[in-house]
């Protein structure tokens, strides 16, 4: 038995093992349970099969409509912020001819240090209703009428824009910073001495060379778009905001399966979108030539 | 080089800088201006920048420090002790699996390995609710094993130590097994010692994640003395702020540990963040 234990062939098993039964246990299990109960009334001690009727409820839901459309809006308005802007910064900040950027890089990061529940806070009371908040003052200012921020579609969708935007803008920078260190400085270089602009380097050196690291960070914006939750909650002090202007796909499945308890119909709102974010992967991941062995 | 454009570009540039971090940091200065002033008053009338000496005090501060906040430090506390037993756990499992699946060619290994991508690349919102069923079964409500035990085996921190020891040239193993090593033997006394750098790295990452998490915490803890932070902090947001002095002040202690910890250690801070986006 011993022998078996430290034998060459069993050992990479026993090293690999914590990470299989958290698969089966905490991954795997709750899946194929919340795959059975999309397919089910969920009621205590007495499930029935329904078979494909809480996804056709699904399709016909107004409010369903409603968290897609605003998630959609809200990662497709991420995916046009989050990306060139970084982009840009880390460009600047890892430029030659600028000095002192290490004080700045510091500073972006910081709100990614912060908790959700902090950061919600301060946009809340940022964006309050009164004419003394922040962004009013700013409105007044500029001789505007003050805004009811987090009540109005519009506004609303620029407050939630503006925390992530907010929270994220220093980690995709630094992933950027960190896919410059790829990029020999003697392109810039022989670049600047051929007499390309600044502009040109950046549009003909850094960002198509910068292309791996776009990959990545498409993925993980398109990824946390769509999962996109606890910033709306935090920043209308929970799941409830005016018309659900601030409701996502899975603040719907929050509400449904937690606050409702309809275990079923909340496992149908997470199969359809774990299947969106797989096919979206997919796709996004062959175009971008994830899969092609040269491309390396 | 007196060059006009390399000037003009220059100031483009830090103009830039100055803007973006003009926008990150006023939110911040907001709130520690606000946890001088009254928090009922912050409900009503939002947050601004205004300085304004006669209604500043140091009330909220001193409430911090007062029988009146216990909780918030029994939060805090609470927060410390789960952190670094969820980093310290975490990488010790992770770098486990992570040198199984660097070190060694075993049948169905890249099965295996599926998953570990897998599980990267779907966002955990999508598994909460099953996996919140999952935890009540189990009768694993409200504890602490139930917010770390899921997340032991941590799919990016995997990637990540494998990433690491696959660097690690394999003369080391061979020469630990012709010593008589056993297998684990050269896992905890070879390897362990070599990946030093790579555990700075994702104990920092971990730990950033594990101070400021609120989902599944959200859903797991339901008693007032188990609360983590985060949590703790969450239920003080009420419709009547009559705990917003406690809330802004509260919630600006909470971002001091871990800037510390970040303007300590950045260099590795940054390793750790960048360590998702080295395909290889």
């Amino acid at each position: 038995m011993k022998k078996v234990f430290y034998s060459k062939k069993v050992a990479p098993f026993v090293f690999i093992l914590p990470f299989v039964l958290t698969v089966i246990i905490f991954w795997l299990l709750p899946v194929v349970k919340s795959v059975v109960m999309s397919f089910q009334d969920v009621h205590p001690g007495a499930n029935t099969w329904v078979g494909f009727k809480n996804f056709r409820r699904l399709l016909g839901d107004r409010i369903f409509v409603i968290a897609v459309n605003n998630t959609v809006k809200f990662t497709i308005g991420m995916l046009l912020l989050l990306i060139p802007i970084p982009m840009m910064l880390a460009c600047v900040v890892n430029s030659t001819i600028m000095k002192h950027t290490k004080i700045f890089r510091t500073i972006y990061f910081i709100p990614a240090l912060t908790s959700v529940v902090v950061a919600g806070t301060i946009f809340r009371l940022i964006l309050g209703e009164s004419d003394t908040a922040l962004m009013n003052r700013i409105l007044i200012f500029f001789g505007h009428d003050p805004v009811k921020w987090l009540k109005k579609p519009g506004t609303g969708y620029f407050a939630l824009l503006i925390l992530a935007c907010w929270r994220w803008i220093g980690v995709n920078m630094m992933y950027y910073i960190a896919g410059l260190q790829n990029i020999s400085r003697d392109l810039y270089e022989s670049a600047a001495i051929d007499g390309a602009s600044g502009w040109k380097q950046f549009t003909k050196i850094s960002v198509p060379l910068l292309k791996p690291t776009t990959t990545y960070v498409l993925t993980i914006s398109i990824n946390a778009g769509l999962a996109m939750f606890v910033e709306s909650y935090m920043l209308y002090k929970g799941n409830n905001s005016p018309k659900n202007i601030g409701l996502t796909i899975v603040g719907y499945l929050y509400r449904q399966g937690i606050e409702k308890n309809a275990m079923g119909y909340a496992s149908a709102v997470g199969i359809l979108l774990m299947l969106i974010v797989l096919v979206i992967n997919m796709i996004q991941l062959t175009l971008s030539g994830f899969f092609k062995k040269e491309d390396a | 080089m007196k060059n006009p454009s390399i000037l003009a570009r220059k100031i483009l540039g830090y103009l830039l800088l100055f803007l973006i971090a003009l926008f990150i940091i006023i939110p911040i200065y907001a709130l520690f201006i606000a946890s001088f002033k009254d928090g009922t008053d912050m409900v009503q009338n939002g947050i601004n920048l205004k300085i304004v000496l006669s209604e500043m005090n140091l009330d909220n501060y001193a409430m911090l420090f007062s029988k009146a906040a216990l909780r918030y430090w029994v939060w805090y506390k609470n927060s410390m002790i789960l952190v670094f037993v969820q980093v310290a756990l975490t990488l010790i499992v992770s770098a486990l699996v992570a040198y199984g699946f660097a070190a060694y060619d075993f049948p169905f290994k890249n099965f295996f390995f599926f998953f570990v991508l897998l599980i990267m690349s779907i966002p955990f919102e999508i598994i909460m609710l099953p996996l919140y069923q999952q935890i009540n079964e189990m009768k694993m409500a409200d504890t602490y094993s139930a917010i770390f035990l899921p997340f032991l085996a941590n799919a990016s921190t995997i990637f990540f130590f494998r990433q690491y020891i696959i660097g690690i040239p394999r003369e080391i193993i061979e020469a630990g097994r012709i010593d008589g090593a056993t297998e684990y033997g050269i896992f905890f006394r070879l390897i362990i010692p070599i990946m030093k750098p790579s555990f700075a790295a994702m104990a920092i990452l971990n730990g950033m994640n594990s101070w400021n998490n609120v989902l599944w915490p959200l859903l797991v803890l339901r008693t007032d003395q188990k609360f983590t932070l985060p949590i703790g902090l969450n239920t003080l947001v009420t419709p009547y702020g009559n705990n917003y002095d406690l809330l802004i002040v509260g919630s600006f202690f909470a971002i001091i540990p871990i800037v510390t910890l970040y303007l300590c250690f950045q260099k590795y801070f940054i390793e750790g963040m960048t360590a998702g986006s080295v395909k290889g």
